[in-house]
């Protein structure tokens, strides 16, 4: 297995029988800052189709910046992102989105003032195709649309057991069912790559579980791609097909869990060592 | 030098004093803004308000007067004294602190926590109420304040630069009342900065600014912070409407051209003194220079009504952070 | 009991998202424009379209199209005076210029120019944001105002440098003019509200107003997701402006037939219709007509106790109203943000589960 993922474009079946493919991002040299800072320092790493890759380091580490230039809201000041083997020309972000990128956000960024089934209903932004006046009538073209994308809508909502709230105002609901409704909207997309963000961070042990059980599911039944971040180490170790470690915004460790945690700089990292 | 020239910088002086007034109301939107997060549409009427309430102290004018008449059918009007200028001044600001006390007790602190532009809002909403008890109180005739600044053109400025042109020019027309504004605006300024920077209850105020909950958990009053702010305000509010209120009489269109201090903070940044400064100066020139050289000659005039309002727009298009703003960087 | 919910099952998503879910509302719902347009043309007098009814319709759309903007998309405008002129002078050189086409094309069209300034004005929304787009709106109010004032042009070189509507007809009745009847004013004005009524709750309940709404809450989400913030809100610009243009060719064309711009659409106007949708509800089409009502209702109300009842002088009145209003909507905002809209669905609410409220 370790000779499949030497060579970046051999597709491998993993020990739980599931299909990784070729690499799908990659990103090359990104280096970002805000004004003098060096949020990320000239980190190359891929994402390869089917996988599950987690993103872990130390708070501060960048890993948020990271996910939001792949995401294309942050443009980086070097370094090139490549999606299905094409250099992405700059890009707004709603385009990234419509490229099949979907996320979640660290903070719950959730729409307050709307219900859970329009929200989860915004995730099909990018399906839609009748115009205004169509919409504006309510007939024809827009009418089916609306249909076929609350029909999809709807089999996202009874796959993540959320059917009992369709109607509820977001900003009424607890907050493991708030994360649970974000990641129903980015799947809504029905997205080649999905990005989460601390998808179980503020989590109970039983709802990091179903949490788990829905990505795990996600990537099985949709074969989605999935880039995580994660600070629950038993999380990213059992979810997890590879690891990237960030810290100070270099990146000082990739591979699978097992080679991960054994690399020294990351047991130093994590473990912190006297500097002197 | 040309006449044309030197008509040309007139104007520029007279922009930069009417500037100084733009500037003096903006930095009353400012110290609202810094303490508290408030975009207080009503600093205009409080100008308003607060001109009212001292010309109808010093005439004597015997508050809610209509009210009354109507009510009880009786016909007062004066109380039939004159109170001198600076008790009535000394009578006005005691007014504008209950005021300030009344909008945080009763208004914002309802609202602590909402969103920016509903606090905007409820101060649009706050604007017509005091315009509307500014009228119970004192009446909604035009008004005349005055408090013993000097009116006119400065004969000294006229005669001592009358020489520097040809025989078109006859001197720098310069408002002697612009003139003490602009001293007065500057002792104002000054002593705003001395006391946010060498007091406690200042430093305080900047706490708040920087921080609500970490200035809470040393020990700081927000409400009190609160009350002493919309007090400072409407002290910056008082100067204000003398000053307008001495040069065009004490009416509604006061509380319009407060408005121009809006554009003033754009250009400014919500939160920078300096910037309410150098934005009341570009505006005030700008808008002066531009009526003289484009307005007036091909435009039909009257441009100084949204000139500044437009020229805070394509500025903020190309910069929305201000002149001295932070460059914002937005998360996720 | 009388008000209830239970056993109204939805079988198909068409009409899980129709207007009115409930039976009861959908009576009322066609009650009220049985009346409307069924009873109340046969008994209106001039007193009661040209104080009350006329111009609620008229502010009913104005304040629809400024709800789309601000309500839906979270763009607060202070331009609505401005643009409801664009709309008004806007039909009047359509009038003028084309006096053989049918009024009812130059509405639309008012309003479609208006949606187009709307939009140019709208540009900036891409770069800032709250109320700096909020200042930036009195931008579009004073320029438009000193535009429609100094450009001779727009007023036809007219020496009052007013605009006034010409006699025109719709099958046959005046609909603008001095010798307009008052249900003709009524039903034209009424029409317009429907159309707009329903264009609005279609587009809001659609993609469209999902998009807007993502915008208002929460918009580098939403752009993160997929919704393509330029396209929302110049398109909450354009139709806002849309409404808001036809509601000031209304109000110019069959309402007052002649109006000076400073004085019919100054800033006034622009907080007049914030006011309507602030007290109405934000984010509510219902709440549009609530506010719209409200606000026009209250002065009639006020001056008839303060006047006529209490024999006190005008003036004084209309310094309570200033009052009144402006407390409104201070404890609006404070106690209930969406207005009467929210406290119409309260009321719902505790019918639906009376006399049984556990």
């Amino acid at each position: 297995m370790n000779e499949a993922v030497m060579d970046k474009n051999a597709p491998y079946v993993t020990e739980d029988g599931r299909q990784i493919g070729g690499v799908m991002m990659d990103l090359r040299d990104i280096t970002l800052r805000f004004g003098g800072v060096e949020a990320i320092k000239a980190i190359s790493f891929d994402i390869r189709e089917g996988e599950i890759r987690a993103i872990i380091g130390p708070n501060g580490a960048g890993k948020s910046s990271m996910l939001n230039v792949i995401s294309g809201f942050y443009k980086p000041q070097e370094g090139e992102v490549y999606f299905r083997g094409q250099k992405r020309p700059p890009m707004k972000p709603y385009q990234v989105a419509r490229q099949g990128v979907a996320r979640t956000f660290q903070n719950i960024a959730l729409f307050q003032g709307m219900s859970v089934l329009d929200n989860v209903m915004t995730g099909r932004m990018g399906h839609i195709k009748s115009n205004m006046l169509a919409q504006a009538i309510w007939a024809g073209k827009a009418q089916r649309e609306e249909n076929e994308n609350r029909e999809a809508v709807e089999r996202i909502i009874d796959f993540l057991e959320i059917q009992a709230i369709r109607k509820t105002p977001v900003g009424r609901l607890p907050y493991g069912l708030k994360k649970r409704v974000e990641l129903a909207r980015a799947l809504a997309a029905e997205p080649d790559l999905l990005l989460l963000d601390e998808p179980m961070a503020g989590m109970n042990v039983e709802e990091k579980e179903d949490m788990s059980r829905f990505i795990l599911d996600v990537n099985d039944e949709f074969g989605t791609t999935i880039a995580l971040i994660e600070h629950d180490m038993g999380v990213v170790m059992d979810l997890s097909d590879r690891v990237v470690v960030m810290d100070y915004g270099r990146k000082i460790g990739d591979g699978t869990p097992d080679e991960v945690r054994n690399n020294q700089e990351v047991i130093d990292a994590y473990l912190g060592v006297a500097h002197d | 030098m040309s006449a044309d020239f030197l008509y040309g910088i007139e104007v520029v002086i007279n922009g930069l004093m009417a500037g100084v007034l733009y500037a003096l109301v903006a930095l009353g939107f400012v110290l609202i803004y810094k303490a508290s997060g408030i975009f207080n549409y009503a600093q205009g009427v409080m100008a308003l308000f607060s001109a009212l309430t001292l010309a109808g102290i010093m005439s004597g004018q015997v508050p809610f007067a209509h009210l009354i008449n109507a009510i009880f059918g009786t016909d007062i009007h004066y109380f039939g004294w004159n109170v001198p200028v600076l008790a009535a001044i000394i009578l006005t600001l005691i007014v504008m602190v209950i005021f300030a006390w009344c909008v945080q007790r009763f208004v914002f602190r309802h609202l602590v926590g909402q969103e920016p532009i509903i606090l905007f809002m409820a101060t649009i909403g706050l604007a017509y109420f005091l315009e509307g008890v500014g009228d119970l109180m004192w009446g909604s005739d035009i008004k005349t304040l005055n408090v013993g600044l000097p009116q006119g053109g400065s004969r000294f400025v006229e005669d001592a630069t009358a020489g520097l042109g040809g025989d078109d020019f006859f001197g720098f027309f310069i408002d002697k009342l612009d003139m003490v504004a602009t001293v007065v605006a500057i002792i104002l300024v000054a002593g705003l900065i001395a006391f946010s920077q060498y007091t406690k209850q200042g430093r305080a105020m900047r706490a708040v600014a920087d921080d609500h909950q970490a200035a809470l958990s040393v020990g700081i009053s927000l409400n009190f912070i609160w009350v002493l702010v919309w007090s400072l305000a409407g002290l910056v509010a008082l100067v204000a409407g003398i000053m307008w209120g001495a040069k065009s009489g004490v009416q509604f269109s006061l509380s319009l051209i407060a408005l121009k201090a809006l554009p003033v903070l754009m250009l400014g940044g919500f939160t920078s003194i300096p910037g309410a400064i150098v934005g009341g100066l570009i505006i005030g020139v700008g808008e002066k220079l531009f009526e003289y050289l484009i307005g007036a000659p091909y435009l039909g005039g009257a441009t100084e009504n949204w000139f500044a309002y437009v020229l805070a727009l394509l500025f903020l298009v190309f910069r929305p952070q201000g002149l001295f703003g932070e460059r914002i960087i937005e998360r996720v | 009991m009388l008000y209830r919910e239970a056993g109204d099952f939805k079988t198909t998503y068409v009409a899980d998202n129709q207007t009115f879910p409930l039976k009861l509302d959908r009576i009322g719902f066609w009650v009220t424009m049985a009346v409307a347009w069924l009873v109340i043309p046969f008994v209106i007098n001039d007193y009661w379209a040209s104080s009350l009814l006329v111009p609620f319709l008229i502010y009913a759309i104005a304040a629809i199209g400024l709800n789309i903007l601000t309500g839906y998309c979270g763009q607060v405008s202070l331009g609505t005076g401005g643009f409801m002129a664009v709309g008004a002078y806007a039909c009047y050189k359509l009038m003028t210029s084309f006096p053989d086409v049918n009024i009812m094309i130059h509405i639309v069209l008012a309003g479609g120019i208006t949606a187009m300034v709307g939009a140019a004005f709208g540009l900036p929304s891409l770069r800032i944001k709250g109320f700096y787009l909020a200042v930036a709106t009195l931008a579009a109010q004073f320029f438009l105002v000193w535009l429609f004032n100094k450009v001779s042009w727009f007023y036809n070189y007219s020496a009052s440098g007013q605009i006034s509507a010409p006699e025109r007809l719709v099958a046959g009745v005046a609909v603008t003019g001095p010798s307009t009847p008052a249900w003709a004013q009524y039903l034209i004005c009424l029409f317009f509200v429907t159309v707009c009524a329903i264009i609005a709750r279609n587009l809001t309940r659609g993609t469209l107003g999902r998009s807007w709404m993502a915008i208002r809450d929460m918009d580098i989400a939403a752009e993160i997701i997929g919704v393509n913030p330029l396209k929302a809100k110049l398109t909450a610009f354009a139709v806002s402006s849309f409404f808001v243009g036809i509601a000031g060719a209304l109000f110019f064309a069959v309402y007052l037939g002649a109006v000076e711009v400073g004085e019919a659409f100054g800033i006034q106007k622009s907080f007049l219709v914030l006011f309507m949708i602030i007290i109405g509800g934000l984010g509510s089409i219902f709440g549009s007509f609530a506010g719209a009502a409200f606000l026009v209702l209250l002065p009639v109300a006020l001056k008839w106790i303060g006047v006529d009842v209490m024999g006190w002088p005008t003036d004084l009145v209309a310094h309570f109203q200033l009052v009144i209003v402006g407390a409104l909507i201070m404890f609006f905002l404070i106690k209930e943000p969406h207005g009467l809209a929210q406290l119409w669905r309260l009321a719902k609410e505790k019918l639906r589960l009376w006399p049984f409220p556990h």
